[in-house]
């Protein structure tokens, strides 16, 4: 077979016909769509494309996971390092729904995939044939949107409305389902031609000037305005706009785990992380300022605490692309219906110059006595054994804040999205609304691709390298140049704090044992050691860094440290605890 | 307090639609009363009318939701007083029960009821109207040996709807009118919006 030399001349409508395959008609849409990395694993559904692909490799890069979860996560790496679409490929039965993990972690997420399953042949529909799962439906609730083509004339123009699906307004997870007659079939291919409108999909909801008007007066009314943002400022690229904001405004900014980078973490206006695990100052503010102003996020449960007592002293402005996300969870005062690229600097022309310092202050007093009671022994304890909090602290120091974190889900998530210093945005990597671990082993790998000139760190607890450990093979077989960190406390740390915590210390089954992981390391031919003493952290970490390659290090930190301050679930933000 | 919505969704006409829609119930645990899906007014616009018991917050959130799905155009939420809405019932019965006893005719005369088959061996009648209407004829009708009843779902009319024609040449523009988006933060301005 012969690669199609029609990318260019034909990439839009209505030109020669040339008589192609389905699975040519899905690489060659990606090509248009301007798709350099696929992320998949191939079997009996998928094989016309994986053969298509054969002819491909020239525009294509394939990466070939060790388990599709390994694919979507790195697919989802990839998109949030880069800011473009992760594709993946599977194929039908086992293969897709082992994507099912990921749909549900991007569709959380709100990260732009779209993914291509392998289905039987249509004539075999509903008759359970050989891996045949119903892909459609298991995957309908976890995915913004998804279809099953059965003829291949409708691959063109579906898989344009997949991307356009996948990242425009509030981004998310689409799949594909193409049986396998689709993919064999010969079709007369006019071209690609882009998707930009849907009558039925509203992408973003017109921005309102009444809502503009009414949440400035309320912000230039304000006496302790406080903004809170999600990864909507990063989703929607308005970081510059958003920096404008709050600087003119001068207003105090905590991020959320996903907003995180969005903003420099050591802006003058920065006070830290929200949320159950969050900075000590911005989760008792929230409590205190007079108008909230949130931006690009949606009042999770983890964010909010217990809702009846959450702000209800603040007149809450919400600036959203979603609208169904408004009043969710909070009552809104004024909603900014919009994409925040746009409705930030309506915003701000109309807004007053000022300056909140006093204010700020009682942020910075509150940092101050999180200090004295936890950060200062995280980052520079006294103990003999180390702190997850040295190891980030030290990696700060070396990195510059320049490197990608992608964490995995524990302790060590919360630890390294507490101390991590960024800044650049796309930079802290994690699965936040699904807390999924085994995410951030095959999401560096992705973030890797995403974003090839910056280094690329996964920090992971020895539960959930554990998970998917076996794409080590993937960072083997394609030189990828991951650093893995594990932070080793010998349990599945946060479930153990919460034993200890609110369950009388009854440690059930949270005692993992590990493999001696530089051995496995060594078996995938990737370097590596361990370290259990401060003394060997800096150097260790400068020669993780400055390993040509992959590297793995593991640290044996303290088996019983606790992730504080903590807001503990049902109560308020305000009640949150710092030991 | 909850009480008794009738949601209606107009949606492309699309494979899988159905179980994307339903799934937002059963992912929260709400029961479907009943449901109709048919050709709306507009062509090729499907109409769902979907009735359930809740509290309206509830209703008005999980309408966003719908309305969010990438082929749903537009779903509206509204009480019993705000729509009208008929039942379509069929009720089969004994010929020969019938053809004896006048009560009967006279039954089927107060109810509105018409027979839509005469057989020798059974006889199918049929009223619109609201539940306890179609209620009524069957209690009315049991002591003379009902063979089988059954009902359709609700369908409804929203009284102070325009229909969909025009909303609908709205969608399909590429630049829509604001209208499209409706606001109920606009309409009840004074109230969320006071300082
Ligand atoms: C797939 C999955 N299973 C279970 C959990 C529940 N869970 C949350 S944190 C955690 C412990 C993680 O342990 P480890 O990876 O060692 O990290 P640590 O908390 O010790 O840093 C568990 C089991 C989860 N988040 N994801």
């Amino acid at each position: 077979m012969q690669t199609l030399e029609i990318t260019k001349e034909n990439t839009s409508a209505s030109k020669e016909p040339v008589t192609i395959t389905g699975s040519q008609a899905v690489l060659e849409a990606f090509i248009a769509e301007g798709v350099k990395t696929v992320f998949g694993y191939p079997g009996g559904a998928i094989m016309p494309i994986y053969d298509a692909l054969y002819d491909y490799t020239d525009k294509l890069d394939h990466i070939l996971v060790r388990h599709e979860q390994g694919a979507i996560h790195a697919a989802q790496g990839f998109a949030r390092s880069s800011g473009k679409t992760g594709i993946v490929f599977a194929t039908s039965g086992p293969g897709a729904t082992n994507l099912v993990t990921g749909l549900a972690d991007a569709m959380i997420d709100s990260t732009p995939l779209v993914c291509i399953t392998g289905q039987v042949f249509a004539h075999l529909l509903g008759t359970d044939a050989f891996q045949e799962t119903d892909v459609i439906n298991i995957t309908t609730p976890v995915t913004k949107w998804n279809y099953q083509i059965t003829d291949a004339n409708e691959i063109p123009h579906v898989l344009a409305k997949a991307f356009y699906i996948a990242k425009t307004g509030r981004p998310g997870p689409v799949l594909i389902d193409i049986t396998k007659n689709a993919q064999l079939q010969k079709i007369e291919y006019t071209g690609y031609e882009k998707c930009n409108h849907i009558r039925s999909y509203r992408p973003k909801p017109i921005v309102r000037k009444e809502y503009i008007e009414q949440a400035a007066q309320l912000i230039n009314e304000a006496q302790k305005p406080f903004v809170i943002f999600g990864q909507g400022v990063i989703l929607g690229r308005a970081e510059k706009e958003f920096k404008a904001f709050i600087e003119k405004g001068g207003f105090p900014a905590a991020w959320t785990i996903l907003g995180m980078s969005a903003i420099d973490t050591d802006h003058p206006l920065a006070v830290g992380m929200l949320g159950m695990h969050g900075n000590y100052a911005p989760n008792v503010l929230t409590n205190e300022c007079d108008v909230l102003i949130a931006v690009g996020m949606r009042f999770d449960d983890r964010v909010t605490g217990r809702l009846d007592k959450y702000a209800k002293q603040a007149k809450i402005i919400h600036l959203d692309i979603d609208p169904s996300e408004i009043d969710k969870n909070v009552k809104t005062t004024v909603p900014v219906w919009g994409d925040c690229k746009e409705t930030l600097p309506q915003l701000m022309q109309l807004i007053q110059p000022k300056d909140h310092s006093a204010w700020l202050q009682e942020f910075r007093a509150l940092e101050a006595k999180e200090v004295e009671a936890v950060i200062q022994e995280e980052l520079n304890p006294i103990s003999e054994v180390m702190t997850m909090g040295e190891v980030i602290k030290t990696l700060n120091d070396l990195t510059n804040g320049e490197a990608i974190i992608v964490t995995d889900v524990g302790q060590h998530q919360m630890v390294a999205c507490r101390y991590a210093k960024f800044n650049q945005s796309k930079s802290n990597i994690t699965s936040g609304g699904l807390g999924t671990m085994g995410f951030a082993l095959p999401a560096a790998i992705g973030a890797k691709y995403g974003a090839p000139n910056r280094t690329v760190v996964a920090v992971i607890g020895d539960g959930g390298f554990q998970m998917t450990l076996q794409e080590l093979g993937t960072i083997m077989q394609f030189d990828v140049p991951v650093k893995i960190i594990i932070l080793n406390n010998q349990f599945l740390g946060m479930v153990r704090q919460w034993q200890q915590l609110f369950h009388d210390k009854r440690y059930s089954f949270v005692n993992i044992t590990s493999p001696d992981f530089v051995q496995v390391a060594k078996g995938y031919h990737i370097d590596g050691q361990s370290i259990s003493k401060r003394e060997q952290l800096k150097d260790a970490l400068q020669t993780m860094l400055n390993h040509a390659g992959s590297y793995l290090l593991e640290v044996m930190v303290g088996k019983e440290n606790n992730v504080f301050p903590m807001v503990p679930q049902g109560c308020s933000v305000s009640e949150i605890r710092l030991k | 307090m909850k009480q008794e919505f009738t949601i209606t969704v107009y949606t492309e006409n699309q494979v899988g639609l159905l179980n994307r829609i339903a799934i937002m119930f059963s992912r929260r645990k709400i029961n479907i009363e009943s449901l109709n899906v048919s050709p709306s007014e507009a062509e090729g616009i499907h109409r769902f009318t979907i009735v359930i018991n809740e509290f309206e917050d509830v209703v008005r959130k999980l309408c966003r939701q719908i309305e969010k799905q990438v082929e749903v155009l537009k779903a509206y939420y509204n009480t019993n007083e705000e729509i009208v809405w008929q039942e379509l019932a069929l009720y089969k019965v004994p010929t020969d029960q019938i053809a004896e006893k006048v009560k009967v005719e006279r039954l089927l005369r107060k109810y509105g009821a018409r027979a839509v088959v005469i057989r020798k061996d059974y006889t199918v009648f049929e009223t619109t109207g609201q539940r306890e209407e179609t209620e009524a004829l069957i209690n009315a009708l049991a002591p003379y040996g009902l063979i089988e009843f059954v009902r359709s779902a609700r369908v409804a009319i929203i009284k102070s709807s325009n229909g969909f024609h025009e909303k609908l040449k709205e969608f399909e523009e590429r630049e829509p009118g604001e209208e499209v988006i409706e606001n109920e933060f606009l309409d009840k301005q004074q109230e969320v919006f006071s300082m």
